[in-house]
């Protein structure tokens, strides 16, 4: 599936091919430390095992303070 | 994925079940105010200086002393925000912008202190010259100089306590350094309420977000619509904690609770710290012979520093 993503922390925007099925595949899928963002869908904060859908948009939010 | 409590979203899991929007933010509350209570962070008469910088930890902490304080009807108690400005290019004027518009929102009194009034630079200036010097990482200078004012100036301003957003995060990652780096001393001063001896120039500093992570103090502030946008330091790759927090957070999602862990084990132990540091520390605080504030030497941290801009 196809799964856009803006990253905030790299203020990037980009649509990958996604073979995984919940937000904690595509966290490890970007290589992305679970412990470190929060993942929002239509302003709908999403735990780790909620599952994605083709054409889903998320946003990954930092946690860590920038300094 | 609905909350252990109720049949809502959940929208994060925590240690003992998931939360709703609703039941995370009262557990994310009560857990700041029990900690409040339990250290007894804040006294009817207090006058609070909350250390601010405009991102997620002050303004949540900001906000929840508010609350703790119009709930506890703590009508005597009276607090103000105390920002530090280092001109770090890039980066600060949008924090405190940020900062800013919140203090106007919520009605508390802000005041910003610059480093530029005080030492006559900017970190940004300040850093290359003092690094060439002494090999400081702009995270040390920056370090000596925001505790320097907070205390300064909390204190000119009345504070009788100055409260921090320091949160477990936070903590964990300075208990590890001291640990690694063997500076048993310092370990001594840290927890919940700072300090080992009490003195007249110090300003006691309370951190009520000691339990909270970092993931959940964002979270808080997200739910709570904190206008707070993303922004970097951009020093902040540069120092010896940015590597123990990504160790941290590498062993966290290995293992759940490691962050957790390593605060209770350190709040164990600590009363033996404090008592062995008394016992050994011969010498009482000194005051600094060229600013006159609190030190452990002659001439404190803040004025060496000084002393090498003026060199230049």
């Amino acid at each position: 599936m196809k799964i856009g993503i803006f990253k905030e922390r790299e203020n990037s925007r980009e649509t990958i091919d996604f073979t995984g099925k919940s937000v904690l595949d595509l966290l490890r899928h970007l290589q992305i430390n679970s412990e470190t963002v929060l993942v929002v869908r239509k302003n709908e904060v999403l735990t780790e095992e909620e599952l994605l859908e083709d054409q889903d948009r998320v946003d990954i939010l930092s946690v860590i303070s920038g300094g | 994925m609905n909350c252990s409590q109720c049949d809502q979203k959940a929208v994060l899991t925590l240690q003992h079940g998931k939360a709703c929007k609703r039941h995370f933010i009262n557990y994310f509350e009560e857990k700041v105010f029990k900690t409040m209570n339990k250290y007894q962070m804040i006294g009817r008469s207090d006058t609070l200086g909350v250390a601010a910088s405009g991102g997620k930890d002050s303004l949540t902490v900001l906000y929840l002393t508010k609350k703790y304080l119009e709930k506890n009807n703590f009508v005597n108690t009276s607090f103000f925000a105390l920002a530090i400005d280092e001109g770090i290019h890039n980066y600060r004027a949008k924090t405190l912008q940020d900062l800013e518009i919140f203090c106007e929102q919520y009605k508390i009194k802000l005041t910003i202190v610059r480093t530029t009034e005080e030492f006559g630079a900017t970190l940004d200036e300040a850093y290359p010259k003092v690094n060439k010097d002494t090999h400081k990482k702009p995270c040390n200078v920056c370090g000596v100089w925001r505790r320097y004012l907070l205390n300064k100036h909390a204190r000119a301003l009345g504070a009788t306590k100055v409260i921090t957003g320091h949160n477990l995060d936070d903590e964990a990652q300075a208990i590890m350094m001291n640990m690694f780096k063997a500076n048993i001393s310092m370990a001594a001063h840290i927890g919940p309420i700072t300090g080992v001896q009490e003195h007249e120039l110090f300003v006691t500093r309370v951190k009520p977000l000691y339990f909270c992570t970092e993931k959940e103090t964002r979270l808080y502030a997200l739910l709570k619509g904190f206008a707070i946008e993303f922004t970097e330091c951009p020093y902040s790759q540069e120092g010896y904690r940015s590597q123990i927090q990504d160790m941290l957070n590498g062993m966290e999602e290995k293992y759940s609770g490691t962050k957790q862990g390593i605060i209770n084990s350190f709040l164990a132990i600590l009363p033996l710290l404090r008592e062995k540091e008394q016992r050994e520390k011969q010498e009482s605080i000194k005051i600094c012979t060229s600013c006159g504030e609190p030190a452990n030497q002659e001439i404190c941290n803040a004025c060496k520093i000084k002393e090498v801009l003026i060199e230049k």
